[in-house]
């Protein structure tokens, strides 16, 4: 959770909400891109960025961002944020605890 | 070097161990006196076991795993506190998926949810922000975890629910930050260090300036470092070129993606939202002062302290850990993981006792993931 893990954005998805789609590792997520927003937003898409907890917290070069990744993978940290991206994505429609769900 | 061939430039790796070596040699560090170098960061702890650094540096250099896994220094009495919350049946309990297996003192988040309660692992606060727009029926409750990597992130979604008058989201505020401890530890009259190895990722955030004072007032090096062991090899020969050159500063090994004044949407974003506790607990470490954050006045709405009556000011604080653990001497570097009595018998990832058995930041779980064998070795 501490670690970043390097993405790609492909697309504004949410100008309003400063969300953007961002391809991690194969994985698309959306990110919030307000910490590296400086000029329009479109100017994001083709960027690299560290992702932490699904907020993009840094601009990084493409070499960085491979380096990273590499030593995540090793480090099985990489595989470990794909899966908490699973959970999450899961976690929006879970629903079999009791309680009113409207 | 068994460990050598995974660097990505082995040939460097070889080079700056052997510069560490020289280094050490000349400073006159050996086995039997080593330089104590802490690393801050859980993420550094966990790369330090993956590569094997302990046993490659020279052996007068010793890693003290520091208090830098915002998991394992989370008080049982917080946990207690999350499972209160999460135990009201109109609350849906969102959490990072680290936090589930730590204990406190009635279980887990994990055993609460077998037991029926709503509680939900999230990949980020954009989940939880998502599920309380889904379902306007229930509270869904954010456990608000980390350093200041990952405060941003809870910052900007309490934002964010304000905007959009989204009355059923609130964060459990559990945020923590560096500085703090690391001046606690340097004050502990029991503690030997000489030299600190940085946070990559919360100095991202905060710059390098925030650590001014170690170099200043206690007079011993700091290195902010990356994560890739070729980083953290290149780090360690940086606090001993300081060391040996009677130099103590703040130096930036990870200058590629830290800049020295940090990312200022982000700090302007905790500033709006956050201020500090007059102390905050750590496990293993007892209250340090100003070393937490809480939500401000402003965004009340959004505190699920203040929405269901738990927390600081709320009852008594301070829960002993569990019988026969050892984690506090292990969090200050004062003992090795090895050295716990419950260590591989009691306390297992599996079935952690303590919480630096939990996340794999943790010294306890790295010792037990990568050094089992040699741990029983040694
Ligand atoms: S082995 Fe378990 S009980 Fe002992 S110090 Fe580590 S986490 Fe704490």
């Amino acid at each position: 959770m501490c670690l970043g893990i390097p993405g790609q954005i492909l697309a504004i998805t949410d100008e309003a909400r400063q969300l953007a789609l961002a391809d991690v590792s194969g994985v698309r997520r959306e990110v919030n891109v307000t910490c590296i927003a400086e000029g329009p937003l479109e100017d994001l898409v083709g960027c690299w960025t560290l992702i932490h907890v699904g907020f993009a917290m840094s601009r990084i070069d493409a070499e960085e961002a491979e380096a990273t990744l590499r030593a995540l993978r090793e480090m099985g940290e990489a595989q470990a944020a794909l899966e908490e991206m699973e959970a999450g994505r899961a976690a929006l429609t879970e629903g079999t605890a009791p309680g009113p769900t409207r | 070097m068994k460990y050598a061939s995974e660097f990505r430039d082995p040939v460097a790796a070889k080079a700056v161990l052997a510069a560490i070596a020289r280094t050490a040699e000349g400073i006159g560090a050996t086995r039997e006196k080593p330089l104590h170098i802490m690393e801050i960061c859980g993420g550094h702890t966990h790369a330090i076991f993956r590569y094997g650094l302990d046993k490659l540096v020279h052996e007068g250099v010793e890693f003290i795993h520091g208090p830098g896994c915002p998991v394992c220094v989370l008080p049982m009495s917080r946990v207690d506190e999350a499972l209160q919350i999460a135990a009201r049946p109109e609350v849906i309990f969102t959490t990072f998926g680290d936090a589930m297996r730590v204990p406190g003192t009635q279980g887990s988040l994990l055993q609460a949810k077998a037991s029926g309660a709503d509680i939900r692992m999230v990949y980020s606060p954009l989940d939880a922000l998502e599920i309380a727009r889904r379902t306007p029926g229930r509270e869904v409750v954010f456990f608000g975890l980390g350093f200041e990597t990952t405060t941003p992130s809870t910052a900007l979604s309490i934002q964010q629910a304000a905007r959009e008058g989204l009355g059923n989201f609130s964060v459990f505020c559990n945020h923590i930050t560096v500085p703090e401890p690391i001046r606690a530890l340097l004050d502990d009259p029991d503690m030997r260090l000489d030299g600190f190895i940085g946070p990559g990722h919360v100095s991202m955030v905060i710059g390098t300036h925030p650590y001014d004072f170690i170099a200043r007032d206690y007079g011993k090096p700091i290195v902010v470092a990356g994560f890739e062991p070729l980083d953290l090899l290149q780090s360690v020969l940086m606090v001993l070129s300081q060391i040996a050159e009677g130099r103590a500063e703040v130096e930036n090994q990870y200058a590629r993606v830290v800049p020295e004044h940090g990312n200022q949407v982000s700090l302007a974003a905790i500033a709006d939202v956050y201020e500090r506790r007059p102390s905050f607990e750590w496990r293993g470490l007892g209250e340090i002062d100003a070393s937490g954050l809480r939500i401000r006045a402003p965004y009340r709405a959004f505190d699920a302290e203040a929405k269901f009556g738990v927390g600081y000011g709320a009852g008594p604080r301070q829960v002993a850990e569990p019988e026969g653990c050892a984690c506090g001497a292990v969090m200050t570097g004062k003992i090795k993981p090895t050295a716990c009595p419950q260590f591989g018998r009691g306390c297992t990832p599996e079935r952690p006792l303590g919480a630096l058995m939990v996340s794999s930041e943790g010294a306890c779980a790295a010792y037990w993931q990568y050094g089992g064998a040699r741990a029983a070795a040694e």
